[in-house]
């Protein structure tokens, strides 16, 4: 295990450096810092709206307002962390392998399941550490620029962490089929389609759909990410869900996929559905010819 | 000892198509064995079965008497696949250092400094591989393979893209590395290669051995040619120990010898005979 462990941290050092040396970095904070002036503009704009509009006595809409567009600013977060994700992973065996990348690797003592350990490692730590500092950042802005503050802001922060941890182990297990692009295609087409599950389950909700209902809870088990996310979304107004009314029933809808709470053991299960995808990676990644 | 690589039996199948029957072969620990074949023959599959990139169907490959693959079978060998590539953004140093962390060497710069030095890299240590030529990434490649001073090296056409001056300088490359008591298997498709360094030759094709031995044992004598005053000629089926009397006989029978050359097959006719002309000429085989 030590060993394992050994080989997986200089296998994901040595990735570390190749972002930063490829200036992936340095692309991802400029596009963020743009993404993050943007999203201070229209908070701006929103608000001074609200001043306008007055108020009224069934509707909350400050929370409402805030709900929303910080809800928004968490799907954009989620987004550019899956893509982060996507791309730190998804040539990482059959990619790397084609191009001659690999093979000078494997063939050394660390093995390949510490190889695939350290890319895994890499892609999850940058993608979660660069969603969670996003999130609080969209957070902070919010808060200064608009005056909204979420109910709950540790817990999201830590789901989209997961989720992204979990595209990453996904791209990865694709990425011993499947080419640079066909890999990269086909987890971003799984992602979109569990956001797509998410808002019809919302639909569902409000129209007493149990069938779309049903079909986004499976969605939420069989990609966990999106029950992560949509759990997010609960969280940053799981206060004023409860409280009902009106403004409880529009924030729960949620912008781009409802809001909706997990079990208490989802938390346990996404890290076996991780351990699983995992697992099953290695297993075919063994089994690959070179 | 046990043999630095020692393959038994080895079959490979993929789906319908056997890439290996059956193969036996074994590289002595010191020794420089050079694998011939055409195209397909199943030389590049042999050498990732025997690092580990290739899982076999039937028989076994061990390094260094430990099997094929394991770790400590990859601790023991250094490997240059045919088509490699080292990140281009990383300089010569960078991609030595990083191979000592995977290869779990503790030599630090001093090895770096020796194995470059060996490439003729020792001034390049700092450029990028992006920079380098073919030829520098080809010798960079060699020097990462030795990195942990293994016991067997897996040259996979080492030597394919590079030019006459680049191909002397991995052969000289691999006489000093065999000098240090590395076992080379070296797979290639350069006949003049294998002559000049090897020790042993193993022909492959369709994924057969069909003729292995010493270079200096495989090639047959093919006569004495003799150059008297009414021309050249040919004395068929002669050998060196011949010369002597034939030149003798002919100063006695009165003519003038201007010079005395013993004809012998080369490797390329050995080959020739093995894999057949036709099959090289439909491949494009050995050059």
């Amino acid at each position: 295990m030590r060993a394992l462990l050994a080989g997986a941290r200089i296998v994901a050092a040595h990735a570390l450096r190749e972002s930063l040396r490829r200036r992936v970095f340095v692309v991802v904070l400029g596009l963020t810092l743009a993404f993050g002036a943007l999203y201070a503009w229209g908070v701006n704009e929103l608000f001074s709206d609200l001043d306008e509009f007055g108020g009224s006595p069934f509707l909350d809409a400050e929370t409402l307002a805030g709900a929303t567009i910080l809800g928004l600013a968490m799907f954009g977060t989620l987004f550019l962390g899956v893509v982060l994700a996507v791309f730190l992973t998804l040539n990482a065996v059959r990619g790397d392998a084609e191009r001659g990348l690999l093979q000078p690797m494997v063939v050394r003592p660390l093995g390949r399941g510490a190889y695939l350990l350290g890319r895994w490692a890499a892609a999850a730590t940058v993608s979660a550490t660069y969603v969670v500092v996003v999130f609080l950042g969209g957070v902070l802005l919010t808060k200064l620029v608009g005056g909204y503050a979420p109910d709950r802001i540790v817990v999201p922060a830590l789901e989209l962490a997961g989720a992204v941890a979990i595209i990453s182990a996904v791209a990865l297990l694709g990425s011993i089929a499947l080419g640079t692009t066909a890999n990269g295609i086909g987890v971003l087409m799984i992602f979109g389609a569990g956001l797509l599950v998410g808002l019809l389950g919302s639909i569902g909700d409000a129209l007493g759909s149990e069938t779309l209902t049903d079909v986004a809870n499976v969605a939420s088990w069989a990609l966990p990410f999106e029950g992560l996310y949509r759990d997010a979304l609960f969280q940053l107004v799981a206060d004023a869900s409860s409280r009902g009314g009106i403004t409880g029933a529009l924030v729960q809808l949620g912008p781009l996929g409802g809001s909706h709470d997990n079990p208490a053991l989802f938390p346990v299960f996404c890290v076996a559905y991780a351990a699983v995808v995992g697992a099953v990676a290695l297993l075919a990644f063994r089994r690959r010819d070179l | 000892m046990p043999a630095a690589l020692q393959v038994d039996g080895l079959v490979k199948r993929y789906g319908a198509q056997t890439a290996l029957h059956g193969v036996d072969l074994h590289v002595d620990a010191g020794e420089l064995v050079g694998l011939l074949g055409p195209n397909g023959a199943g030389k590049s599959t042999l050498t990732k079965i025997a690092c580990g990139l290739v899982h076999p169907t039937g028989g076994s490959a061990s390094v260094a008497g430990h099997p094929a693959g394991s770790t400590e079978a990859r601790t023991a060998q250094g490997y240059l696949a045919e088509l490699f590539r080292f990140p281009g953004w990383a300089t010569a140093d960078e991609v030595m250092v990083l191979h000592q962390r995977l290869a779990g060497s503790a030599k630090g710069a001093a090895e770096r400094d020796d194995l470059l030095g060996l490439v003729g890299l020792d001034d390049a240590r700092g450029r990028r591989v992006e920079k380098m030529s073919k030829g520098m990434q080809q010798r960079l490649g060699i020097a990462q393979a030795l990195v942990g001073e293994p016991r067997l090296l897996l040259l996979d056409e080492p030597t394919s893209a590079l030019d006459p001056a680049g191909r002397r300088t991995v052969r000289d490359l691999l006489v000093e590395v065999q000098r240090r008591g590395v076992a080379v298997l070296l797979n290639t498709h350069l006949l003049s290669e294998v002559e000049l360094v090897c020790d042993r030759v193993v022909i492959i094709d369709h994924g057969s051995v069909v003729t292995a031995g010493r270079p200096d044992d495989l090639v047959r004598p093919r006569g004495v040619e003799v150059e008297t005053a009414v021309g050249t000629r040919i004395v068929a089926g002669a050998g060196r120990a011949d010369a002597p009397r034939i030149v003798a006989d002919l100063v006695a029978a009165g003519e003038q010898v201007y010079g005395v050359r013993v004809l012998s097959s080369t490797l390329e006719d050995v080959y020739l005979d093995a894999v057949g002309e036709s099959e090289t000429a439909r491949t494009g085989g050995a050059a």
